[in-house]
C-alpha cells in the first residue's frame, strides 16, 4: 500500500472555457481501492478519463510510477477502464469481447481460451461465451466489462459508475463481488460514483470532490466521522450544520447554549460550523435536555425513527428508536464526542437546516435518475 | 388499437394508394403481361426463350456494375470516415461538396463529363499543351467505370457517413482502452460496426449501375451494350415490347436477389431501409 502507483500533480483542464478541474493533486497507491465522490458535474468523471488517457489536461502532470505520462495514448496505458454504460461491442460475443484484449497482445489461441475460461469463471458468466452482449441482462453485461478488462491484468482498474444502471438489490451484490475481485487480483481499482453509501462501504480511500477541486481525502470513517468542511458533511450522511463559536478549546456555543466538545485547536471566539449527525442525538424529556423544541414531522423507516424537531426556528433531523408525537415538546441531549467542529469554508450557509427536507426532494436527487441526466448530457 | 379507422383516415391514404396503383402496380403488371405475351397477345413463352441470346449482355453489365460498386466502397469507405471524423463545420462544407453535383441532372453529369474527356476535350487539349500525347478515354471501359463512379459515388458515401457518424464514441474509446491503435480500431471495431451502411452504399451503387443505359451509351462510345442499352433499343427503335419486357423482367429479378444477398450479410439491420 505504500508504493505510489499514480499522482496527479495540479491538473487543470477546462472545457469550452469552462474550468471543470482547478488543480487537482491526488496520490493513489498499489492494491489500493480509492473512490472519487461527488456529485454530478463536480469534475471526478474527467479525472478518471484523464487517468484512463482519454483527456489530456491543459496543465498538470499524470505521473505512473514515476513517468510522466500525459501525452502516452489510452492502447499504451497499463490501465483498463469499465464504461459507465459498459460498451460491450455489439459485433462479437461474449467470448471474443472478453478476448478481445490479448487477441491485440498477440497472445496464442490455446492461453487465450485459458484465461477467458478463467475470467469467465470468477465473474460468474461461465456458458454464456456465444451470447450476444444484447441478449444479457445489465448485471451480466456489467460482468463482462470487468471480465473483459481485468484479463489484460491490468495495474489499475477505472470504473465509472459501473454500476449506476442496475437496481438496489442487484447493486449490492455487485458491490460485493466487485470488492472480493479487488482482493483476489491484488489491482488497483479507481472507482467513480455519486452513491455516498456505495463509497463508504468498498473502498479504503475516499476522494470527495465538488466544484472541480478535492475536499477532502480519507479512509470512509474519517471522511463520515470528521469532514472537513459543510460540503463533505452535508453530503455524506445527513447531518445538522449550524454556525457556532469556539469559546476556547472544547468549548463551543451553538444554538443559544454552550457544549462541550472534544475538538480544539481554533482562535478563541473563532466563527465554526458544527455539525451534529441524526443518530447522536438523544431524545430526553424536555426538563433533562440541553435544548428543547417542537417536534414538527415524523417519519417511520423501518428501524429507526426520522424526526424533524424546530428548536428556535433551526430545524433539525433526528434520528431516534423511541416514537414521539407530532407536535410533542421534547428535549435534546447531545454527548461532547458527538459534536464536529469545522472551520468556516466556501460551503458554510449552503447547506442550512431541514426545513426545506422533503421526501420529493429526496426523490429528485435518486441516483438513477441522475445518472440518466449524465448520460443524457454527455 | 383496435378501433376501426375513421374514414378520414382513409381518405387520407386514398391519394398513395392511387399513385401506388398507377406508377408502380400498373407498370409492373404490363412489364409481366409483355413478358409473356407475343405480339398477338396470346400467352407465350417465346420471350423468354430468346433471352438466352443475352447473356452476355447480362453478363457485361454484372460485371461493370460490380467493378463500379468496389470502386466507389474503396473511395466512398475513407472518405465518409474523414467526413464523420471532421470538425462539424467542416462536415457540413463536405457534405455540400459532395451533395452538389446530385443537384444537377445525371444526364447534364454524364454529358459533361464526356466533353471533358474526349478526345477534342479538355483533358486531351491540356495535354496536348503540354506537349503530351493524346489520350483516348471516351469508349473504354475504363470510361463507363468512371462514369459510374463519378455519377453514383454519393449514393455510397452518404450511408457510409450516417453510419460511422452514428457510431457511439464509447465503442471507440472501448477500443483504444483494451490496446487498439487507430488501425486496430478501425478493422476490428468501426468496420464491423458499420456494415449496415455499408451493404446499404453496396446496393444503392450496384442497382443503379447495372441498369444504367445512358452512362454506357456517352461514356462508352456505343462500344458496351449493357443490360439498360438493350432494353432502351427494344422500346425504341425495334418496337419489340415483348422481349424488352422480358430483360427487363430478369433484370429486376437479378436486383432483387442482390438485396437479398446483401441484406442476408446486414444481419437484416440497416438493409431494411432500402427494400
Amino acid at each position: 500500500m505504500n508504493n505510489k502507483l499514480i499522482e496527479l500533480r495540479s491538473i487543470v483542464k477546462s472545457f469550452d472555457g469552462e474550468q471543470v478541474l482547478c488543480g487537482i493533486n491526488l496520490d493513489i497507491h498499489d492494491k489500493e481501492f480509492v473512490t472519487l465522490l461527488g456529485p454530478s458535474g463536480c469534475g471526478k468523471t474527467t479525472t478518471l478519463r484523464i487517468i484512463g488517457g482519454f483527456e489530456t489536461p491543459d496543465t498538470g502532470e499524470v505521473v505512473f510510477e514515476g513517468k510522466r505520462i500525459n501525452d502516452v495514448p489510452p492502447y499504451k496505458r497499463a490501465v483498463n477502464t469499465v464504461f459507465q454504460k459498459y460498451a460491450l461491442f455489439p459485433h462479437l460475443n461474449v467470448y471474443d469481447n472478453v478476448a478481445f484484449g490479448l487477441r491485440l497482445q498477440k497472445v496464442g489461441e490455446e492461453e487465450i481460451r485459458d484465461r477467458v475460461r478463467e475470467m469467465l469463471t470468477m465473474t460468474g458468466l461461465k456458458g454464456f461465451e456465444m451470447r450476444k452482449p444484447s441478449t444479457l441482462s445489465g448485471g451480466q453485461q456489467q460482468r463482462v466489462a470487468i471480465a473483459r478488462a481485468l484479463i489484460n491484468r491490468p495495474r489499475v482498474l477505472l470504473l465509472d459508475e459501473p454500476l449506476g444502471a442496475l437496481d438496489l438489490k442487484l447493486r449490492k451484490d455487485m458491490q460485493n463481488e466487485l470488492k472480493r475481485i479487488q482482493h483476489a487480483t491484488g489491482i488497483t481499482f479507481i472507482y467513480v460514483t455519486h452513491d455516498q453509501e456505495e463509497a463508504l462501504s468498498m473502498s479504503d480511500t475516499v476522494v470527495v470532490m465538488a466544484d472541480g477541486k478535492i475536499q477532502q481525502i480519507g479512509t470512509p470513517t474519517d471522511i463520515y466521522n470528521e469532514p472537513v468542511n459543510a460540503f463533505v458533511a452535508d453530503f455524506i450522511g445527513e447531518s445538522n450544520i449550524l454556525d457556532g463559536v469556539m469559546l476556547s478549546d472544547k468549548r463551543a456555543r451553538f444554538a443559544g447554549h454552550t457544549f462541550d466538545c472534544v475538538d480544539g485547536g481554533f482562535a478563541k471566539n473563532e466563527q465554526v460550523d458544527i455539525v451534529i449527525r441524526p443518530e447522536d442525538v438523544d431524545v430526553v424529556p424536555v426538563t433533562r435536555g440541553m435544548l428543547s423544541g417542537t417536534v414538527s414531522s415524523v417519519t417511520f423507516k423501518g428501524d429507526y425513527y426520522e424526526i424533524i424537531v424546530d428548536i428556535a426556528g433551526f430545524k433539525w433531523m433526528i434520528e431516534t428508536s423511541d416514537y414521539v408525537a407530532p407536535d410533542e415538546k421534547i428535549g435534546l441531549y447531545i454527548e461532547p464526542d458527538a459534536i464536529h467542529v469545522m472551520k468556516k469554508s466556501e460551503y458554510s450557509g449552503k447547506f442550512g437546516d431541514y426545513s426545506t427536507f422533503s421526501e420529493e426532494m429526496e426523490h429528485l436527487s435518486d441516483p438513477a435518475l441522475e445518472v440518466e441526466e449524465e448520460v443524457a448530457s454527455e | 388499437m383496435k378501433q376501426k379507422r375513421s374514414l378520414l383516415e382513409k381518405a387520407a391514404a386514398v391519394p398513395h394508394m392511387v399513385w401506388i396503383v398507377l406508377f408502380i402496380l400498373g407498370p409492373l403488371l404490363f412489364v409481366l403481361y409483355f413478358a409473356f405475351t407475343d405480339t398477338k397477345g396470346s400467352f407465350s413463352l417465346s420471350n423468354i426463350e430468346l433471352l438466352t441470346s443475352y447473356s452476355h449482355i447480362f453478363f457485361l453489365s454484372i460485371c461493370f456494375a460490380l467493378v463500379a460498386t468496389a470502386f466507389c466502397l474503396l473511395i466512398g469507405y475513407p472518405l465518409a470516415f474523414v467526413m464523420a471524423r471532421a470538425k462539424p463545420s467542416s462536415q457540413k462544407l463536405l457534405m455540400l461538396l459532395l451533395m452538389l453535383p446530385m443537384w444537377i441532372s445525371l444526364l447534364i453529369r454524364t454529358y459533361s463529363l464526356m466533353t471533358l474527356l474526349d478526345n477534342g476535350g479538355l483533358v486531351n487539349s491540356l495535354l496536348e499543351r503540354m506537349g503530351l500525347d493524346t489520350v483516348s478515354i471516351v469508349g473504354t471501359g475504363g470510361a463507363v467505370i468512371l462514369g459510374m463512379v463519378y455519377d453514383f459515388l454519393p449514393y455510397m458515401v452518404l450511408p457510409i457517413y450516417t453510419s460511422i457518424s452514428k457510431l457511439d464514441k464509447r465503442y471507440l474509446e472501448a477500443a483504444a482502452d483494451l490496446g487498439c491503435n487507430g488501425f486496430q480500431t478501425l478493422f476490428r471495431v468501426v468496420l464491423p460496426l458499420t456494415v449496415p451502411g455499408i451493404v446499404s452504399g453496396i446496393t444503392m451503387v450496384f442497382v443503379p449501375s447495372i441498369s444504367t443505359f445512358y452512362i454506357s451509351q456517352k461514356l462508352g462510345g456505343g462500344n458496351f451494350d449493357l443490360i439498360g442499352d438493350t432494353i432502351e433499343r427494344q422500346f425504341k427503335y425495334a418496337s419489340t415490347y415483348h422481349v424488352g419486357a422480358a430483360i427487363s423482367l430478369v433484370m429486376m429479378i437479378l436486383i432483387l436477389i442482390s438485396i437479398a444477398v446483401m441484406n442476408r450479410f446486414s444481419d437484416g439491420d440497416g438493409g431494411e431501409m432500402i427494400v
